[in-house]
C-alpha cells in the first residue's frame, strides 16, 4: 500500500498536489531490468582500477595521469557530512566501477551495429535510438503532429554509451555530440583545454572520485555563432547491480552559440542501495547561452528505505564571457539520497543564472538540493525559484548560496523558495546563505507566497483574480514554460508537476 | 581528524591557566559541568560553521585587545525613566553605585552570593538552559561564560515588577575582560522589564538565562556601547512556558566585533516570543553578528526575527537565524526578516536565515534583502526640498523603524530613536 493512502492533508493544500504526487512515487515505472552480458571491472577502487577504465577507454596518457592525480587527492579526503541527509556508510571498495554489457567490447560503428537487446531497453524507457523514428509524441497522444521535434539521444548504459543519434546532421552544424570517450580520442585539444576548468578534479569527495574513475558520459561542443539545430540529450540508465555510475559531461558552448541540453535517468528496483556520482561542467562563453534540463527519476527505494540510488551530483555552469546565460531546470523525483547543487559562475559582466527546481521526496527519500549563484562580473542577474514538496517520512532540503563579489557592481539576484509538506512526519527545510559584498547589488530572498512581483500580481488582480489565484499565476507560469521547454519524453511526467499548487505551503 | 586534534589542543592550551571560581557545591558541580562542556566541544575557530562569517579569535584569545574609554556629551540612557540601578564596573559589582537590590514583585541577589548559598533557586537554573541550549549547535564561549562567571545578578519576578530593572555596564579600564551572568525567573503570571546599557569592558562575555513560567511576561530592551572600541560576545537562552511572552530587543552603536546569540525554547502553547536588533556600523572594524535559534516545541506559538542593518564605510554585517519547528508544534506562526542597508561600496552583509520544519500546518516565512539607498526615494524627498543629508538620515530611520516598532514601552523607544538620530547626525 502506498504510505500516502492514509495521510490526512491539513486543509488548504490543493488535492490535485496531492494526487499528482502520489501518482508520480505510486509506482515506479522503470524498475525492470534487461538481462544482458556484462563485463565487470574487478570490485573496489585503486589504481590498477583506475588506470583499466582509462585503458578500457583507449585513453592518452595525459588522461590517464588526470585520474591518477584526482584519485591521489580523494584517498586523502573525507566524505562530507553537511548535507541534512542519513544514510549508512558507503563502502566503496564494494561497488564496481566499471560495468560493460559484453556485445560492446568492440565500439559499433553506427547505431545498426548496437546490440538488439540494448536497443530494446531504450525503448521500453520511451527514448528511441533510431534516427529515423522521429519522436512521435508521448502515450496515448497520436493527435501530435507527425514530424514531432528532433532531439539527438546520447544513450550511456551503465559504464558505456552505447550510442549516439543524428551525429551527422549535427556535425553539418559544426555541432559536436559525441560520448566524452570519444571526444577524449578524436578531440582531445578541446578536451584538455576545458576538463576540469569548472569542476577542478579537487572540488569535493565526489567530484574528485568521478575525475579518478569517470567511465563515460557526454561531449558537446557548439562552435561561434550556432543555434544547435535541435535539442541534444543524454539518458543515463544504471542496469547492473552494486555498479557505480560515474559520469562526466561537458558542454562548451562558443561565442555566440546556443544549445538545449536534456537529461533523464533511471534504475531497476533493487534491495541494495547503488551510488551515482556525476559531474557536469559547461563553459559559456560571449553572447553564449545554454538551457540544461533534468528529469532525475533514479530507482527512489522501497517504502522502508530499502535500496534506491544515492545521487551525489556536481552540476556547475561557468558564464565566462560577457552576456552569457545559463538556464538550470531540474525535476527531482528520484533516488533514494540526493546531494546536488547545480551553479552558476557569472564571471561575464551582464550575465545571467537562472535556476528552477522542483523537488519531490516521498517514504523514506532524502533531498539536500539547491544551487549557487556566484557573481563575480558587472551587472550579473540570477533568479532561483524552488519548489520542495515531502510527503511520507521524507527530509527535503533547499541549500543555495547567492554571492555579489565586492566587483558585482549593479548586480541582481531575486530568490523564492516554497516547500509543501503533505503529512506530519516530513520535513521541509531551507538553508540559503546570502554573502552580499558591494552595495549596488539587490538581493532578495523570499519564502512566502506573497511576495511574487508586486506588479504582475496588481495586473492579475486587476483583472479580478484573487491574491492566492494571482500569485499561483505568476509563479506557476514561468515554471511552466520551464517544464515546456523540455522534450516529450519528459513532458507528461513534468507537466503533472505543475498542477502543484502553493496554497498551504510553507517557508 | 587533525584538525579535531588542533582544536583540542588549542582548547587545552587555552583553559590550562584558568581556574575556576570557588562556591557552593552545587556551584561549583555546575561550573565544573560547564568547563567539560568546554573542553568536549572545543573552543570555536574560524573554521566552524558556526562561526563562518564571524572570526573568533579575539573572542577566545587569552588576554583582551584594548579598547579606549569613550566619552561624550549625551546623558545616560534612559535618563528620565524611573528604572532600578545595577551598576557593574569592568564587570564588577559596584555597590555604591547601585539602587537598592529589592523592588515590588521582585528578588534580587548578586550572581556571587547567590552561589554562594546552598538553598537558593538559581540552582535550578544556573547553565541549566545553556547546557540545554548546545543541542543541536554548539557554543562553546556560553559553557565557557558558565564556568567562568563570578558576577552578575539573579532575579526572580513572583509578581509585577513596579519599574524596569536597568543593567548598567560601565568601561572604565581600558584592557578589561569582563565575563558576567545574569538569571531571570519569572514566575507564573509575572511580569518584569529588564534593561541593559553600557559598553562593559574592552572585552565581555555576558550571558542571560530566562525561564519564562505560564503566563509571564519577560520584556527585554538593550543598548550596547555608543562608538566603543569593544568586542562582546552575548548569549541570551530562554525557556518559554505556556500563554506567556518573551519579546528582546537589541540596539547596537559600532563597537569592534559584537556576537548576540539568542537561543528561545518555545515549550509551552499559545506562547509569544519575539527578538528584534537594529544595528548601526561604521568602519572598516566594525563587525556585527547577530545569531538566533528559536525552537517551536509547542501548539499555536508565534515567534517573530526582525533584524535592521545600516552598514558603512567597509562595515560588516551578519544574520544566522534559524527556526525550528518540531514534530506537533501545529498551528506555528513563524516569521523571519533580516535586512541591511549599505550606504557605500565596502560594506557587506552576510546572511544565513534556516527553516528546519518537521509539522505540516505551520505558516513560516522569511526574508532576507540587502541593498543601497532606493534612488527613487531619495529623489522623491529631494523634489520635495528635503537636503540630501537629511533625506538619507529619514530613508535610514525608516529602514530601521521596523525592527524599533517591536519595542512595547513608546519611551524607551523614543529614547533610542533620539539615540539613533544622533549617531547618524555623528556619523553622516
Amino acid at each position: 500500500m502506498n504510505a500516502m493512502d492514509t495521510v490526512e492533508v491539513k486543509e488548504g493544500v490543493d488535492q490535485e498536489t496531492v494526487d499528482a504526487v502520489k501518482e508520480l512515487s505510486g509506482n515506479y515505472k522503470y524498475g525492470w531490468e534487461t538481462e544482458i552480458e556484462m563485463d565487470y571491472a574487478p570490485k573496489g577502487v585503486n589504481t590498477d582500477i583506475v588506470r583499466l577504465i582509462s585503458s578500457k577507454n583507449n585513453e592518452p596518457e595525459w588522461m590517464t595521469d588526470w585520474r591518477l592525480s584526482a584519485f591521489a587527492r580523494w584517498e586523502n579526503i573525507e566524505e562530507p557530512t553537511w548535507a541534512m541527509v542519513d544514510y549508512p556508510d558507503i563502502d566503496f571498495q564494494d561497488i564496481y566501477y566499471y560495468a560493460r554489457p559484453k556485445s560492446m567490447e568492440e565500439k559499433p560503428k553506427s547505431l545498426d551495429e548496437v546490440d538488439p537487446k540494448l536497443l530494446a531497453t531504450y525503448e521500453k524507457l520511451g527514448i528511441p535510438l533510431k534516427e529515423q523514428m522521429i519522436l512521435a509524441g508521448v502515450e496515448g497522444a497520436e493527435d501530435v503532429p507527425a514530424e514531432g521535434r528532433k532531439v539527438a539521444v546520447d544513450a550511456v548504459f551503465d559504464s558505456v554509451s552505447v550510442g549516439t543519434t543524428f551525429q551527422k546532421e549535427l556535425e553539418k552544424a559544426g555541432v559536436i555530440f559525441c560520448s566524452i570517450s570519444e571526444a577524449i580520442e578524436k578531440h582531445p585539444e578541446l578536451v584538455k583545454k576545458y576538463l576540469g576548468t569548472v569542476v577542478p578534479p579537487s572540488d569535493n569527495f565526489y567530484a574528485t572520485l568521478n575525475s579518478a574513475v569517470f567511465s563515460d558520459g557526454s561531449f558537446v561542443y557548439v562552435p561561434p555563432g550556432v543555434r544547435c539545430p535541435m535539442e541534444l540529450s543524454t539518458y543515463f540508465r544504471i542496469n547492473a547491480e552494486n555498479t557505480g555510475q560515474f559520469e562526466r559531461t561537458l558542454i562548451i558552448a562558443d561565442k555566440g552559440s546556443y544549445v538545449s541540453y536534456l537529461e533523464g535517468c533511471t534504475a531497476p528496483k533493487r534491495d541494495t542501495a547503488q551510488l551515482h556520482a556525476a559531474v557536469v561542467e559547461i563553459i559559456v562563453e560571449e553572447d553564449a547561452e545554454v538551457k540544461y534540463s533534468t528529469v532525475q527519476n533514479w530507482y527512489p527505494g522501497d517504502e522502508d528505505g530499502n535500496g534506491g540510488i544515492y545521487n551525489f551530483v556536481t552540476k556547475r555552469a561557468d558564464c565566462r564571457g560577457d552576456r552569457s546565460k545559463v538556464m538550470w531546470t531540474q525535476v527531482e523525483t528520484g533516488s533514494a539520497v540526493t546531494w546536488k547543487y547545480p551553479s552558476c559562475i557569472l564571471r561575464g559582466n551582464d550575465s545571467q543564472g537562472e535556476f528552477y527546481s522542483i523537488a519531490i521526496a516521498n517514504n523514506m527519500q532524502q533531498a539536500d538540493t539547491g544551487t549557487k549563484m556566484v557573481h563575480l562580473g558587472k551587472n550579473t542577474k540570477s533568479r532561483i525559484v524552488s519548489k520542495g514538496i515531502s510527503a511520507g517520512k521524507a527530509q527535503n532540503t533547499y541549500r543555495g548560496l547567492v554571492s555579489m563579489h565586492p566587483k558585482a557592481k549593479d548586480s541582481r539576484n531575486y530568490t523564492q523558495c516554497d516547500s509543501l509538506l503533505i503529512g506530519d512526519k516530513c520535513g521541509a527545510h531551507t538553508v540559503p546563505y546570502i554573502e552580499v559584498k558591494n552595495n549596488s547589488s539587490r538581493v532578495e530572498h523570499e519564502a512566502t507566497t506573497s511576495k511574487v512581483d508586486d506588479d504582475q500580481l496588481f495586473y492579475c488582480r486587476q483583472r479580478g483574480m484573487d491574491e492566492e489565484e494571482a500569485v499561483a499565476l505568476v509563479v506557476n507560469g514561468f515554471c511552466k514554460d520551464v517544464l515546456q521547454a523540455l522534450p516529450m519524453e519528459f513532458a507528461m511526467e513534468a507537466q503533472a508537476l505543475v498542477a502543484i499548487s502553493l496554497e498551504g505551503s510553507v517557508g | 581528524m587533525a584538525l579535531a586534534k588542533m582544536k583540542a589542543d588549542a582548547t587545552e592550551a587555552r583553559l590550562s591557566g584558568l581556574s575556576l571560581p570557588d562556591g557552593a557545591a552545587w556551584a561549583n558541580a555546575a561550573r565544573a559541568e560547564a568547563m567539560d562542556r568546554v573542553r568536549r566541544m572545543g573552543l570555536p575557530t574560524k573554521r566552524d560553521e558556526y562561526w563562518k562569517y564571524t572570526d573568533p579569535t579575539t573572542l577566545t584569545a587569552p588576554d583582551a585587545a584594548e579598547a579606549a574609554l569613550f566619552h561624550n556629551d549625551e546623558g545616560p540612557l534612559f535618563g528620565a525613566v524611573d528604572r532600578l540601578k545595577i551598576v557593574f564596573v569592568d564587570g564588577v559589582f559596584d555597590a555604591d553605585a547601585s539602587d537598592d537590590l529589592a523592588g515590588e514583585g521582585v528578588e534580587i541577589a548578586r550572581l556571587a552570593d547567590a552561589m554562594a548559598a546552598d538553598i537558593h533557586w538559581a540552582k535550578d537554573l544556573y547553565g541549566v538552559l545553556e547546557a540545554r541550549g548546545q543541542q543541536p549547535v554548539e557554543r562553546p564561549l556560553a559553557a565557557l561564560n558558565t564556568a567562568m562567571a563570578t558576577d552578575g545578578v539573579v532575579i526572580r519576578a513572583t509578581g509585577k515588577v513596579g519599574k524596569p530593572i536597568n543593567l548598567i555596564y560601565l568601561h572604565k579600564d581600558v584592557s578589561s575582560d569582563a565575563v558576567l551572568h545574569n538569571l531571570v525567573k519569572v514566575e507564573a503570571g509575572a511580569e518584569v522589564t529588564l534593561l541593559e546599557t553600557g559598553p562593559a569592558a574592552a572585552r565581555f562575555s555576558k550571558q542571560l538565562e530566562v525561564e519564562v513560567a505560564d503566563g509571564g511576561a519577560f520584556h527585554h530592551v538593550r543598548a550596547q556601547g555608543r562608538d566603543h572600541e569593544r568586542r562582546a560576545v552575548t548569549h541570551c537562552f530562554a525557556r518559554i512556558g505556556a500563554a506567556s511572552t518573551f519579546k528582546s530587543f537589541t540596539l547596537t552603536f559600532n563597537g569592534v566585533l559584537t556576537r548576540n546569540e539568542c537561543v528561545l525554547e518555545i515549550v509551552g502553547d499559545e506562547a509569544i516570543a519575539h527578538v528584534a536588533g537594529a544595528c548601526v556600523g561604521d568602519g572598516g572594524d566594525f563587525h556585527h553578528d547577530d545569531t538566533v535559534f528559536i525552537t517551536h516545541d509547542a501548539v499555536n506559538c508565534e515567534s517573530r526575527q526582525v533584524f535592521k542593518k545600516v552598514l558603512r564605510n567597509g562595515a560588516t554585517g551578519v544574520f544566522q537565524g534559524k527556526i525550528l519547528v518540531k514534530e506537533g508544534a501545529q498551528k506555528t506562526d513563524g516569521y523571519q526578516i533580516s535586512q541591511s542597508l549599505l550606504l557605500d561600496e565596502d560594506s557587506q552583509f552576510l546572511a544565513k536565515p534556516e527553516l528546519e520544519i518537521y509539522a505540516d500546518d505551520v505558516a513560516c516565512s522569511h526574508g532576507s534583502t540587502s541593498g543601497a539607498i532606493d534612488d527613487d526615494a531619495l529623489f522623491y524627498l529631494r523634489s520635495r526640498g528635503v537636503h540630501p543629508d537629511e533625506a538619507r538620515t529619514l530613508l535610514t530611520l525608516a529602514f530601521l523603524a521596523e525592527a524599533l516598532e517591536e519595542i512595547d514601552n513608546e519611551v524607551l523607544a523614543d529614547d533610542l530613536r533620539d539615540r539613533l538620530e544622533g549617531w547618524l547626525a555623528r556619523h553622516s
